[in-house]
């Protein structure tokens, strides 16, 4: 039930309001509000019975195995929320001065050091919000560096056509086209086409590494020498960098600027869609552009460091500012937190143990009879399979095993996703899933294969364990209903 | 190994039935130069405890000031239950609603938070959140351009006295698509916008204009006049708004005869903590017809097959994972977790507690400005109508004075306010003074003792 339809008129938190009966004689009664807004009339027990009640119908980490390709839902540490929280960071202003900010800065500081040192790029920037924030902030730096060159010609970024929708979308919010190019039949990218793409229009190239479809890029440095000898720079699409961490650097495959995403990689909650975080990352030549504000530091003759932000006043052809204040403040925080409690070795161990999991869990579905997208390639981090076969001989497609997995106390992997394999499931168990889940998980896939075998309208009809069946996708759009009203 | 489950027996067993040696041998994919070297620049980790340890020494540095500083992120009181209930690991750890069936509670959750936003601005259909106020404004900006059929203008109005970082925001992001902000010229006096030099616009199309309420030195503008004007002249009207502030002042949804189009804001003053400028949220609404055109999430309330009430991701076709390249904007997260908080703020305190947080706010700051009138070397300049934030002139001609004065109540433990100095030739040596419900009357006290003799002090080094 809707917390509107709960409660009684003139109920609230009553201890929550200030007590007085404040003084607003000095405003103009025109201005004031004539019709109160309908808002909930509860008690603060009647609120949080609501609230909690509705946590428990949510799939969460922290409840259930989530192996959602692409989004890393790896454990987010209790110690890094609870550091976050300690009153000194909570209750900081985002415009307080430098001398009360030594604090926060330090963190801010030491995260771009090691942000760069596992990207092997030249320099960092934490401001932007999220990862589609940091692809904008990544394409406009490339807009801005050919621009700083009157290199004007430049009006195309190139994408394969496995890419995230973002990506395309980012390029049009920089004022770019967008020039999609083929991937081949086994997970690379099309070179010839790429080849036969570039030129002078050429602005640059997003590509995520592993790719959309689970592999990794194996021609990457023939990618990079053919748009760099265009006049292009390569972004790299941090999503996947959980893969590879520790074991291979953007920057040494010839990358100029990439996004990561602190919620996906290092840990950060995922919060029900959001807050994200995306800081970016470059190369020298790409340095000067960085959005603000930064952290920079300074020591003096004892050896005391002393932090400070670098605006647009110290760094005038950065792009700009992204958000009022410093981005997800909070989140750069709690990655710092989880970079430092895994430590070098820890994030180095995060590559190798994702990629052990999905490989794994690859072959053990492979063993049962399911279809490998790629069945000739290594996984990486997460792998794809294709109900294919079950949808056309069975009649039970992907979104049926994702919706009977649910029933299985398990959240499904993202379906149909990447677009062109048919029927697909992207799994993505992340390293810090113990083999007894990945095994619950295949166990699970190999019951439901059978259930669509002899029972396939019980399995199109799933779920049946959870709070709503199938809901009317149809009806929500047509007859729209988006706020409630009397 | 930190959060890495692996016993040897594991690992011995996976690397079996894979058919490989070691872990080593799953990048062999990967060409042998490219493999990374030790990350010699992270330096070794640390457990739990020494983490705690690092951190809380870092977190004091940071601690203790009391602080007059809004100028966009506001210090109200949170209710234990808000944060208490969010942190649960159910709305904490779970993502995007893809799996609908799944994410029942974070769905309705953010269909209660969208209607109170609708409730709260008037309008008609508000998304799940962008991700700050600033952002956001951009966002409403482009909506603005789309959305605009009669005009085929890139270039939209903007009120001077809109927060100058938004502005920046605001420029640096929608500058890449061709689009123009023209900013209108601020009354010295009032420090509202000028409307004098409305007559300046008469030939000029705009797709929108924006104006804040309260605008950026807390005074109240015209809204009903200026809303009015705007759309008379063919432009949409984005209101940009303090959600606190809407509990007392006439929402968007009403100003002038046909009320605002779209309704922008910061979400922070609604149970989320300063925590150094984030995660907040950006608020966004509108009017039905331009629901299209909305960027972002949106959730809907459907039904199931059995009849029953659900809620489900809706309108996606606007958006990147299915448009691409046309979608309304690139955007593909929310800040459901700030949202949530916000959401059972809202709740706990109802209208009318929403209403008593922005009253007592306001009184206190009057409160504090009426008080400081006695101060030697001061001068007001809010004159007329405001909402929980004043602006105060240091009468000093030295350059710098006001930065002075504020880093002496810095060292007295008093954040003092927002230095204007840089932003407008008329605001040398002003300070924006932020007072909300959470100061007692002996921190109004403590901050006037600490202006004046920051004032002393530093008079007697110039």
């Amino acid at each position: 039930m809707l917390i509107f339809k709960k409660g009684s008129q003139g109920r609230f938190a009553t201890s929550q309001a200030p007590k007085k009966v404040a003084d607003i004689a000095d405003l103009p009664e025109t201005m004031l509000r004539k019709k109160p807004a309908l808002m909930p009339e509860v008690s603060e027990l009647q609120a949080v019975r609501h609230f909690t009640n509705l946590s428990r119908r949510n799939f969460s980490i922290d409840t259930q195995f989530y192996p959602l390709g692409s989004c890393t839902m790896k454990y987010n540490p209790k110690g890094a929320q609870r550091a976050a929280a300690l009153p000194g960071f909570i209750n900081r202003h985002p415009l307080a001065p430098e001398s009360h900010s030594q604090g926060y800065l330090a963190c801010v500081y030491d995260l771009q050091n090691i942000l760069k040192e596992v990207t092997g790029m030249a320099g960092v920037s934490l401001s932007p919000m999220a990862g589609a924030q940091g692809e904008f902030a990544g394409v406009a730096m490339i807009k801005a560096y050919h621009e700083s060159r009157n290199d004007h010609a430049r009006i195309e970024i190139i994408v394969p056509e496995a890419a995230h929708g973002t990506n395309p979308a980012t390029a049009v919010m920089c004022g770019y086209k967008v020039k999609e190019i083929p991937v081949l039949a086994n997970g690379d990218v099309d070179l010839a086409a790429l080849k036969a793409a570039v030129g002078p229009q050429t602005a640059g190239i997003m590509m995520t590494n592993p790719s959309t479809c689970g592999v990794f890029e194996r021609q990457i440095e023939e990618i990079a020498e053919t748009v760099h000898d265009a006049g292009g720079l390569l972004y790299y699409d941090g999503a996947n960098l959980n893969a590879i961490l520790g074991q291979v650097r953007p920057g040494d495959m010839g990358f100029d600027v990439l996004h990561m995403n602190l919620h996906k990689t290092f840990a950060t909650p995922h919060g029900g869609g959001g807050p994200g975080s995306g800081p970016v990352a470059v190369g020298k030549r790409l340095l000067p552009f960085l959005p603000t504000p930064i952290a920079g530091c300074e020591s003096d003759e004892s050896g005391t460091k002393r932090y400070h932000w670098i605006d647009q006043d110290k760094l005038p052809d950065s792009i700009g500012r992204l958000s009022a204040f410093m981005g997800n403040a909070g989140i750069i925080l709690r990655a710092y937190i989880y970079a430092i409690l895994l430590g070098r070795e820890g994030l180095h161990r995060v590559g190798e143990f994702s990629t052990l999991n999905a490989n794994y869990m690859a072959v053990l579905l492979k063993n049962a009879g399911f279809e490998l997208a790629y069945k000739d390639r290594r996984a990486t981090h997460e792998f794809i399979i294709t109900l294919n076969r079950q949808a056309k001989n069975l009649g039970v497609n992907a979104m049926d095993f994702a919706k009977r997995l649910l029933d299985y106390g398990y959240h499904a992997p993202t379906t149909y996703f990447p677009l062109l394999i048919p029927e697909c499931f992207l799994i993505e168990p992340t390293e810090t899933e113990s083999i007894d889940e990945l095994e619950g998980f295949v166990e699970a896939m190999i019951a439901i294969q059978k259930e669509a075998e002899n029972s396939p309208e019980m399995v199109k009809g799933a779920p049946f364990t959870q709070p709503v069946r199938r809901l009317d996708d149809v009806k929500a759009a047509r007859e729209l209903d988006v706020s409630f009203s009397e | 190994m930190p959060f890495i489950p692996h016993t040897e027996q594991d690992i011995e067993k996976m690397l079996d039935v894979i058919g490989v040696a070691s872990i080593n041998d799953l990048f062999d994919e990967i060409p042998t130069h490219l493999r990374a070297k030790p990350l010699v620049g992270v330096p070794d980790g640390l457990g739990e405890m020494d983490m705690m340890r690092l951190l809380s020494d870092r977190a004091q540095q940071d601690e203790g000031a009391l602080c007059f500083i809004g100028a966009g992120a506001y210090e109200h009181h949170i209710p234990a239950a808000v944060w208490d209930v969010t942190m649960r690991g159910e709305f904490l750890t779970a993502y995007t609603p893809y799996q609908a069936e799944a994410s029942q509670g974070t769905l309705q959750l953010v269909y209660e938070y969208q209607s109170m936003i609708c409730q709260l601005t008037a309008m008609d259909v508000s998304n799940a959140s962008l991700y700050d106020g600033a952002s956001g404004l951009a966002e409403s900006v482009l909506m603005s351009i789309r959305a605009n059929r009669k005009s085929k203008s890139k270039k939209v109005l903007f009120a001077g006295t809109v927060h100058p970082l938004y502005q920046k925001v605001v420029t640096d992001i929608v500058s890449n698509q061709g689009i123009e902000i023209e900013v209108m010229p601020i009354d010295p006096e009032n420090l509202s916008v000028d409307m004098d030099a409305l007559k300046d616009y008469a030939e000029e199309d705009f797709a929108a204009l924006v104006i804040p309420q309260p605008n950026f030195f807390g005074g109240l503008e015209s809204v009903d006049h200026l809303t009015d004007w705007a759309q008379d002249k063919g432009m949409l009207v984005i209101g940009l708004v303090n959600p606190t502030a809407l509990a007392l002042f006439n929402p968007p949804g009403e100003w002038g005869q046909n009320g605002a189009d779209i309704a922008v804001g910061e979400g922070q003053p609604l149970g989320i903590p300063l925590a150094s400028g984030g995660p907040y949220f950006g608020f966004i609404a509108c009017k039905q017809k331009l629901v299209r055109q909305m960027p972002g999430r949106i959730i809907g309330r459907t039904v199931d097959l059995e009849g029953k009430e659900g809620f489900t991701l809706t309108l996606q076709a606007r958006e990147q994972h299915i448009r691409r390249s046309k979608a309304t904007s690139n955007i593909c997260t929310n800040q459901g977790l700030a949202v949530t908080a916000a959401t059972i703020y809202l709740t706990l305190l109802g209208f009318e507690g929403l209403s008593r947080v922005a009253k007592s706010s306001h009184q206190n700051a009057r409160q504090l400005l009426l008080s400081l009138s006695d101060v030697v070397g001061l001068k007001n300049r809010t004159k007329s109508a405001f909402f929980h934030e004043f602006v105060i002139q240091l009468e000093s001609d030295a350059e710098g004075f006001a930065a002075a004065v504020l880093g002496n109540m810095a060292e007295q433990g008093i954040l003092g306010g927002f230095n204007l100095t840089e932003y407008g030739t008329d605001l040398k040596n002003c300070i924006l003074v932020c007072v909300t419900e959470v100061k007692t009357e002996n921190d109004l006290a403590l901050y006037k003792s600490a202006l004046v003799r920051a004032i002393e002090e530093v008079k007697g080094e110039c």
